[in-house]
């Protein structure tokens, strides 16, 4: 391989230490000795006022430090500050509420983990729950219970957008066509979780941090000021290598602040590794986001407008920078379609569930679901072609750039173009024939397709665009992307390049040395470039960051700039050397040399030490030493308008997906047969990085559309966290793609490319849906398209022509953890025997397994500590029951419930005696409900685990009150891991 | 077989990547934990702690396991192989890693040491392996990254390279 490097697939240099298991993730890096180990108590309900949090016992426990609670985090921090004015604090540990299963509510610092881990097992918290809001819809009625005592309603924010003239549009349509969607909560989890080191420097009163976070820096700022420190006071470093992150590890930065605090109080160094279960139930998600949305079409199937209406579910809080998540794509509302006519009505809400953060494809997926659906629905009551209507309706090529209706420039493309080259080189008649086939088979078959425009390098100030022009004229514009990079020589001649990319496993550091080996002439291998980056040392600023595909565009940029700042002062020191015009002066094979003569050449390294070794020498205006940085930014990026338009990113690709899918008629498991993805992202830096970030996009996206959900009971349970709950697709899921390429450079960025990572997390989940559409002839408009809920889609509407009839958005997750049950036992005793047994506190406590001690409360009620344990957690329960309806021996209810750090739960049951010849049948029927990390982790398990523990339950009650009856000494039953579980329900006495 | 104490530390001795080593570990703790912690072997990497991505997998003798589901004073006597054994006896990137750098296996690289030990097992013992095979193995893994594509492609490769040579060698 030779120069030029751009647009080549350079393997990449990250790999050289990864592949050796050398990577220097966070979790790999030396501690400063005296470090301690922090665990955070989370709650186990979805909302509940705190009354009292009791630490003495976690103090005393061997090899405990600290233990911090929210009062602490009301002396040391101030609450987080959001883009949206509203009295809803958010603090770094819960204070007085919490508001989702999982919020840190305490934080034990102890000499390791495992020590830390025992101590949170000790603090009682006592809770009084609150009714939990799960379903946006109902928490945004005005008469739901407020999250936030002090604001006006759980809808924090709302505005309405109207650009052209929709309602003319709309009155004048030929057909009107709405659907209604619920776009789910996922995440896409990267494997390595959160980590933080942090120390606090109490003579200086400076924060020392690492931490995996990946950006924006707007939150350093946020991060600075929680703490109460001026920004150079909150150093901030991140780790040379990164295990993934997608946008989830901006939700990071209430734990810097929450191990900031930690580490002040508790006075030494403090660790914390998020562990999975955290990481899933509470790190981050992407919004849930409920549309309606309305496409005006005239009799040609010409799109004259759109009208959506969007209600985003946030969760518990506001958590900077949401409500991003709804702005990010306010410019490009109107995806690849050229639309004057627009309305968008914005709510945000606060539910019961983990904050909302980034997430690859950000606000991409949220509209594209339902605009891309919407077309298919058009395209079906149109009787047109659904290809032929998106084609019909494309932004057109030569009115590139084109400005949006709501303001975005959309700068390069050739839409038509591309699109037509998806169904040409993608082999589309193939797949058509190959649907009809199945179809004439009677096979499930179906074809999808998606276009989208994939924007990248947000505008600083598109989240403005959620204040009224007057608010914004009061605050002031923001605007604009920076991005910042340094290349500089050292005294040998060797470069070094440093950026404030902040990668996650992309391979920034090979697409750079690219960049820079081209700008000077030298071989990539010679460069090297550091990707760990410190806030005190390192050029960054408020852009700076993994995020909004901005690298492949903006940061490239920046060190093309800076390279080339350097390329001109090296020409100047060089020509006086060479004894030639800096016009002749030529860079290439690591030399600088005279263009028409080659042979007058000096190595690069030769003036590049010169400018070290002897600044006397070299041109004034050359100056001395080597080291640039270039701070980049676009003019086009601009603050949004009195009118409310907003360019609301720096560059936008294209991209054009068509699917096949087959689903199984038994099982209703969707295989994907075909994917054809095609990319206008401008000019490509390395292909072969960028087919990469197309393929993880895709199996990211094929999780979303197909397995993956974080999923809530009706309560505000958190269901889904184990990765057995929660299903990333694995190699047996995720198909090869056909990935095909155009390559239009933008105008605006210095090296015509744009970012290309996030389009599939927008363009798959829906191309999925319509192929699944279109395979099983239903409307879809929720994912994920699990078996069962495919399933129960085909089965409801198979008695009515379900063409006509829309199944409605998601409906609130059902009961959850709600645990029913029935049966009967036989016991070869007298009903009064039995009776004996159950009203007898000793006996009793030796039936209830793993009960240490039980204590009887006085009037049939008891309180019971017993220990637990179910799938892969145990713990201690405190449980109390009454016996209410005394009716001997015939019958009696129990009500009650068990607490503890494994979770809470609230049940009944009733248990009636009746007398048969063989002794006594024991009927029983029980409804319990569970919440908190069993709910979380143990869902698969607990129906089983619960029928086995009723069972067990019953034998020691046979033999107990077989002992009875006969007068043997009893023998203590058996104090199974299992057979605890039946005290956890509540169900033993 | 020998009681523990769950209070005290035990003398855990085993072979890893060759070499003879020893620390203390009390008895609950995880064995990815005293790789990683006590012996600073990190290439190791830990991304469920329970069972499910692979992250943590090494090679216990011969036998790709999952090191956060196995304690440490388990592996007593054992003959371990991590990542950081991988490498070929110059020390440069045997033909596995090399393939899996042509062909972008890896982009973080978090799930990357995993996966190499599951796939050096499937290479030794089932070199006639085919891609749904290949799959199969790879599905005890979870890469959020890449797809997949490139470590199947580079598994094949390797395997129909490694046919040629003992092909050649005949
Ligand atoms: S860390 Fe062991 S399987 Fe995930
Ligand atoms: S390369 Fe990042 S998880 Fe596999």
């Amino acid at each position: 391989m030779e120069a030029p490097w751009l647009g080549k697939s350079l393997e990449r240099v990250e790999d050289l230490s990864l592949l050796r298991g050398q990577g220097q993730f966070a979790d790999d890096l030396a501690t400063p000795p005296g470090t301690c180990h922090a665990a955070f108590l989370r709650s186990p309900l979805a909302h509940a006022k705190i009354r009292s949090v009791n630490i003495h016992q976690a103090l005393s426990m061997a090899g405990v430090v600290a233990v911090i609670t929210g009062a602490d985090i009301l002396a040391h921090s101030k609450p987080f500050i959001t883009g949206v004015k509203v009295e809803a604090p958010h603090y770094a540990l819960a204070t007085d509420r919490v508001r989702y299963v999982g919020e840190p509510v305490a934080i034990v610092i102890a000499a390791n983990r495992y020590l830390a881990e025992d101590a949170l097992d000790a603090i009682e918290v006592e809770y009084a729950a609150l009714e939990a809001l799960v379903d946006p819809a109902e928490a945004a009625a005005d008469t739901a219970t407020k999250l936030h005592p002090s604001t006006d309603g759980n809808v924090l924010h709302e505005r309405s957008f109207r650009y052209g003239n929709p309602e003319d549009a709309f009155t004048k349509a030929a057909h009107v066509v709405e659907t209604s969607v619920h776009y789910p909560r996922n995440s896409c989890t990267p494997m390595e979780c959160y980590v933080v080191v942090a120390r606090h420097n109490a003579g200086e009163d400076l924060f020392e941090v690492t931490a995996n976070f990946q950006g924006p820096y707007t939150l350093h700022t946020i991060m600075a000021r929680s703490l109460k420190v001026p920004g150079n006071r909150l150093r901030l470093k991140t780790p040379p290598d990164s295990g993934g992150s997608f946008g989830v590890k901006q939700g990071i930065f209430p734990y810097v602040v929450a191990l900031g605090v930690a580490a002040r109080v508790a006075g030494c160094p403090v660790k914390w590794v998020e562990d999975r279960l955290e990481h899933l139930s509470a790190a981050t998600s992407a919004t849930n986001r409920l549309t309606t949305l309305k496409g005006a079409f005239d009799e040609n199937g010409r799109l004259l407008a759109l009208d959506y209406d969007q209600l985003e579910d946030c969760g518990a809080y506001l958590r900077a920078p949401e409500p991003a998540t709804i702005y990010r794509m306010h410019g490009n509302m109107t995806g690849a379609y050229d639309i004057q006519d627009l309305a968008i009505r914005n709510r945000v809400v606060v539910t019961n569930k983990t904050p909302t953060g980034l997430m690859r494809g950000f606000g991409g997926p949220q509209i594209y679901f339902p605009l891309e659906r919407l077309m298919d629905l058009a395209a079906k009551k149109l009787a047109i072609d659904p290809l032929e209507l998106r084609r019909r309706n494309l932004v057109p090529t030569e009115a590139m750039p084109y400005t949006t209706a709501s303001g975005a420039l959309l700068d390069s493309g050739d839409y038509t173009r591309s699109l037509d080259r998806a169904v040409e080189e993608g082999g589309l008649s193939e797949l058509i024939a190959r649907r009809d086939a199945a179809r004439t088979q009677g096979r499930l078959y179906g074809i999808g397709y998606a276009a989208v425009v994939e924007p990248s390098i947000s505008n600083m100030g598109y989240i403005t665009t959620l204040l009224t022009p007057e608010q914004r004229e009061k605050a002031g514009p923001k605007n604009g992307a920076l991005a910042t990079a340094t290349v500089s020589f050292d005294p040998s001649g060797s470069i070094t390049v440093n950026t404030s990319s902040v990668p996650q496993g992309q391979g920034h550091r090979t697409v750079l040395s690219q960049v820079v080996a081209d700008a000077l002439g030298v071989h990539p291998s010679t460069i090297v470039v550091s990707s760990d980056h410190d806030t005190n040392k390192d050029p960054w600023s408020i852009a700076s960051g993994n995020y909004a595909s901005r690298f492949a565009g903006a940061v490239t940029g920046a060190a093309h700039k800076a390279a080339m700042k350097l390329r001109e002062r090296l020409t100047r020191i060089a020509a006086a050397d060479l004894n030639i015009p800096v016009e002749e002066v030529e860079f290439g094979g690591g030399k600088v040399y005279a263009r028409g003569n080659p042979d007058n050449a000096l190595p690069i390294a030769r003036p590049a030490a010169k400018a070290h070794w002897s600044p006397l020498s070299v041109p004034d205006e050359a100056g001395v030493g080597l080291r640039e940085t270039a701070i980049w930014t676009m003019p086009e990026l601009t603050e949004p308008d009195e009118a409310d338009r907003i360019n609301s990113s720096g560059s936008y690709g294209f991209i054009f997906d068509i699917c096949g899918v087959e689903i199984d008629p038994d099982t209703f498991a969707v295989r994907i047969d075909k994917y054809v993805t095609m990319h206008d992202a401008g000019r490509l830096l390395n292909p072969m990085l960028a087919d990469g970030q197309i393929r993880g996009g895709f199996s990211n996206a094929l999780g979303a559309a197909l397995y993956e959900e974080l999923a809530y009971a009706a309560d505000g349970s958190f269901l889904s966290g184990t990765f057995v709950d929660y299903l990333p697709p694995t190699a047996v899921e995720v198909p090869d793609l056909v990935i095909l390429h155009d390559q239009s450079p933008s105008p605006f960025t210095p090296l015509g490319s744009k970012g290309l990572g996030e389009g599939n997390c927008m363009s798959t989940p829906v191309c999925i849906a319509n192929a699944v559409a279109d395979a099983v002839d239903r409307d879809i408009t929720t994912l994920p398209l699990t078996r069962s809920r495919l399933a129960g889609l085909v089965m409801a509407t198979e008695a009515e022509d379900a063409r006509s009839v829309p199944v409605a958005p998601a409906p609130p997750p059902g009961e959850g953890h709600a645990l029913r049950g029935e049966g009967s036992t036989m016991v070869p005793a007298s009903p009064a025997d039995v009776w004996a047994v159950i009203l007898d506190e000793e006996k009793l406590a030796s039936v209830i397994p793993g009960c240490h001690e039980l204590q009887n409360l006085g009037d049939n009620a008891y309180r019971a500590d017993v220990t637990l344990g179910i799938g892969p957690v145990k713990g201690r329960f405190r449980a109390e029951v009454v016996l209410l309806d005394l009716d001997e021996p015939r019958s009696l209810r129990l009500v009650g419930g068990a607490s503890g750090p494994l979770g809470i739960s609230q049940g009944e049951g009733h248990v009636t005696l009746v007398e048969t010849p063989e002794g006594t049948r024991v009927d029983y029927h029980y409804a319990v409900r569970i919440s908190g990390k069993v709910a979380a982790v143990g869902s698969r398990l607990i129906d089983g685990a619960a029928r086995t523990l009723i069972n067990s339950f019953f034998k020691h009650l046979v033999s107990q009150t077989t002992n009875q009856a006969t007068g043997q000494t009893e023998t203590a039953p058996a104090q199974g891991l299992f057979a605890r579980i039946l005290a956890f329900f509540g169900i033993t006495s | 077989m020998q009681r523990l104490d769950a209070g005290l530390r035990h003398r855990v001795r085993f072979l890893l990547n060759g070499r003879a080593v020893e620390g203390d570990a009390e008895p609950r703790m995880l064995a990815s934990d005293f790789l990683r912690q006590v012996l600073g072997a990190t290439g190791t990497h830990v991304g469920c702690e329970h069972g499910v991505c692979g992250a943590c997998t090494i090679r216990i003798d011969g036998k790709a396991q999952r090191t956060c589901l196995t304690f440490a004073v388990q592996l007593d006597d054992c003959r371990l192989e991590t990542i950081e054994g991988l490498t070929d006896d110059k020390g440069d990137l045997n033909d596995l890693q090399t393939a899996f750098r042509r062909l972008h296996a890896l982009q973080c690289g978090f799930c990357t040491p995993g996966i190499l030990m599951s796939l050096d097992q499937l290479l030794e013992e089932e070199p006639e392996a085919d891609e749904v095979r290949i799959r199969d193995v790879l599905s005890g893994h979870i890469c959020r990254c890449t797809g997949y594509q490139g470590m199947v492609d580079a598994t094949l490769e390797v395997m129909a390279a490694r046919r040629n040579a003992a092909g050649g060698e005949e």
